[in-house]
């Protein structure tokens, strides 16, 4: 056993601020949406919105921590052993095999994380807020004079980004257990160190 | 979730709110019950004088000779007032609340009550000597009545503080001079009218004295409108956060800001949107003083308040009243909600009239006029409306396959100039000139052989109306199903009774009919929560295989 110091100071908050927040931006857009009465409906939008421009300043460190320390290299997809691991996730984990993919600090996450991450940022973020943004200002549409947008429209958009969000927050919960015990990474999510196997 | 405070707090509220409501019920239907033993026609025009106002004039009209006489008439008493308001009767002669006449200068259409049918009383051409008794005029009974005449505008409609001066319907505007049975047949008596104490007693005008005729329109108190009623004599705060007698206490013209006796604010033309801020005095752009914006601006509501950028940004939408006004019949009275004229006539087996009162006091059948039905605390019907108005006048042919809307509010979703706004609309059945194709002018109150109201003979009825309007009655009558609609706009609640978010933004909320407008939480695209749900199901159940193997052969090692 080895233990590697993969996830910073800053990196563990932003995660876990970050997850607070889009747990609770899906807890109340889909009550803002009309898909169940949980809070009530002006609490869900206020803290939804409250939560969004949360998100928007936790982001704007989130991009500076990422450019001045360089770990936005961490999302550069790879096709090298994607295959190996989708193998592993079908078959390999169930039998103790090894884990294909050797985590270090320069490359902290697995070919299939980087696919992921990259894909949330990539489609699922910038289908989420621009759509966000148009809904939040929707009363100034007219004063920019893109009152031709269809309110109807830019929250089905929204509503699918939700949904591709919530999809991907069930799946990366689960792989959190994957490690090689099953609170392994999410230990080291909070401490910042993780075992690895030599 | 959080600990639901505010939602134990909101019930012990609506607890409260109930009780209270209750307690107000029972007090409304045993005080009803005698009041509504006056029958509603003869609901005479009557300023009660209840507001406390400190007198600020600086004229004592006790102390002006002219006023020291006793005075044998109305038309007497207007000479004695101008006498020194020279030019009043003039001033009063340019407005609707004379000539009952209005041109609206968007249609183009001439309204007014000397023009319009409606889907109460319907009309009043040929019933003047009835309807007159709310006219601020003297003598009106026929179109031979001289509406140049300055000694016939009755000043003291207005201006009375006293609460004694009563204009009797059947009187052509006239209080009464002599001894008087009334109601008639009921056995009660009025004194002639003393019209010297009330020349001496004029005031501003107050709640009660344009409510005189204003809360009792449609032939009662809070008939018609819905939200103007007599319980805005001496409102609460609950009733009109504005008026609240012990409060604001607001008088009508706060609002109704009035020069030269044209009074502002007209529900022929109104106001539906105004984006220009708050109505700074001076101003010259014409704008209608009588809206909420003029004087609470276009981002009424305080910063530092819950959601206020969200409220603020619905004035894009929607009329203040939308949320404002929760409901109207909120006094004491149920406003009527329908009349249908086509059950009147009926007559018991001794040929005698026949009246019927509901659980609550209301008359639900009268002979002369048929079947009605009341409700109190009413949620308002929404509409789109950029404050035009299209009115279907008499001899316009109509549609009578389907329900025939006597005035049109305009408006549409796509208008940058329309406003969800509440109405209270009413639905009647009324007579209808099959050969004239048009909604039917017909005679109901007078002393003769013709009236309606004594004869139950609809051709007769029909014949001398319709007569009345130049138009030859073609001798065959029917009833067509009618609506027309007004804007709720008074008994503004205070901001704590406004309308929560959640009572539109639900499924079958309150806007569910407006149509043309997204609105969040409403869940109309279930299919996309359908297909959303059942693909994180699915993702769900995925995972839990996958990591139930993962334990099954972890344990089998």
């Amino acid at each position: 056993m080895k233990r590697i110091y993969i996830f910073k100071r800053f990196e563990r908050f932003w995660h876990w601020s970050q997850a607070a927040l889009i747990i609770t931006m899906l807890v109340t857009g889909f009550e803002v949406h009309g898909s169940y009465d949980l809070l009530g409906f002006k609490t869900a939008v206020t803290t939804h919105t409250t939560a969004a421009w949360t998100l928007v300043w936790l982001w704007i460190f989130a991009i500076f921590w990422h450019f001045t320390t360089g770990e936005w290299k961490q999302y550069i997809p790879t096709t090298d052993k994607v295959k190996a691991m989708v193998l592993y996730y079908l078959t390999g984990i169930f039998t103790n095999a090894p884990h294909p993919f050797k985590q270090t600090r320069l490359s902290k996450h697995n070919p299939l994380q980087k696919l992921a991450y990259l894909f949330v940022l990539a489609v699922i973020n910038p289908l989420i807020w621009i759509t966000g943004w148009f809904y939040l200002f929707y009363n100034d549409w007219a004063a920019w004079g893109i009152d031709f947008l269809n309110l109807e429209y830019v929250a089905f958009f929204h509503v699918i980004a939700a949904f591709m969000m919530l999809i991907f927050l069930i799946v990366h919960i689960y792989l959190a257990t994957a490690g090689h015990t099953p609170t392994a990474h999410i230990k080291a999510m909070i401490t910042g160190w993780e075992e690895t196997e030599d | 979730m959080n600990i639901p405070v505010k939602k134990i707090y909101r019930a012990l509220f609506l607890i409260g709110c109930f009780l209270a409501s209750n307690v107000n019920a029972n007090v409304a239907a045993t005080k009803s019950v005698p009041a509504a033993a006056v029958p509603a026609t003869t609901a005479a025009v009557v300023v009660d004088g209840g507001e406390a106002r400190k007198n600020t004039s600086t004229a004592d009209h006790s102390k002006f000779k002219e006023l020291k006489k006793n005075f044998k008439s109305g038309p007497e008493v207007t000479k004695a007032c101008l006498t020194c308001h020279t030019e009043a009767a003039k001033q009063v002669h340019n407005t609707k609340h004379w000539t009952w006449e209005f041109l609206n200068p968007a249609t183009q259409q001439k309204l007014g009550k000397k023009n319009i049918v409606n889907n109460f009383c319907t009309s009043v051409t040929s019933n003047q000597t009835f309807c007159s008794a709310c006219h601020v005029g003297y003598g009106w009974s026929d179109d031979s009545f001289d509406f140049t005449s300055e000694n016939n505008v009755d000043c003291v409609v207005c201006h009375d503080t006293t609460g004694k001066y009563k204009k009797i319907p059947s009187l052509s505007g006239h209080p009464n001079y002599d001894v008087m049975e009334w109601p008639p047949h009921s056995g009660k008596f009025r004194e002639p009218t003393d019209l010297k104490t009330i020349a001496q007693k004029v005031g501003k005008t107050s709640r009660a004295s344009c409510g005189a005729c204003h809360f009792y329109g449609g032939g009662g108190d809070a008939v018609k409108h819905g939200d103007l009623d007599s319980s805005l004599k001496q409102p609460q705060k609950y009733l009109d956060v504005h008026m609240d007698a012990k409060g604001l206490d607001f008088s009508c013209g706060k609002c109704h800001l009035s020069d030269s006796h044209e009074v502002t604010g007209s529900r022929y033309a109104p106001t539906a949107v105004d984006d220009n801020g708050a109505l700074i005095r001076g101003n010259k752009e014409g704008r209608n003083p009588t809206t909420c914006v003029a004087c609470h601006g276009n981002a009424p509501h305080p910063p530092g308040m819950d959601a206020v950028e969200k409220l603020n940004s619905h004035t894009d939408k929607i009329a203040c009243q939308t949320c404002h006004i929760p409901a109207y019949a909120r006094g004491k009275k149920a406003t009527k909600m329908t009349w249908d004229w086509s059950t009147a006539g009926k007559l018991d087996e001794k040929g005698q009239r026949i009246r019927t009162r509901g659980s609550d006091g209301n008359v639900i059948y009268d002979s002369k006029k048929g079947d009605f039905t009341y409700e109190r605390y009413v949620i308002p019907e929404y509409v789109w409306f950029n404050g035009e108005v299209k009115f279907t006048l008499f001899g316009d042919k109509v549609d009578t396959s389907e329900v025939v809307k006597i005035n049109d509010f305009q408006g549409s979703a796509g208008d940058p100039d329309s406003r969800i706004w509440p109405v209270k609309t009413f639905r009647g059945k009324q007579p209808y000139d099959v050969g004239n194709e048009t909604l039917a002018v017909f005679h109901t109150a007078g002393e003769d052989e013709a009236a309606f109201w004594g004869n139950y003979d609809w051709d007769k009825a029909m014949e001398w109306g319709m007569k009345a309007t130049g138009v030859e009655y073609s001798g065959e009558m029917t009833f067509v199903e009618t609506e027309m609609s007004w804007p709720i706009t008074h008994m503004v609640a205070p901001k704590e009774d406004a309308l929560e978010c959640h009572q539109c933004h639900k499924e079958n909320g309150r806007l569910q009919n407006i149509g043309g407008v997204y609105m969040p939480g409403t869940n109309n695209t279930p299919i996309i929560d359908f297909l959303g749900f059942a693909a994180a199901l699915m993702a769900l159940i995925g995972v839990l295989i996958h990591g139930g193997i993962r334990y099954y052969m972890s344990k089998r090692g």
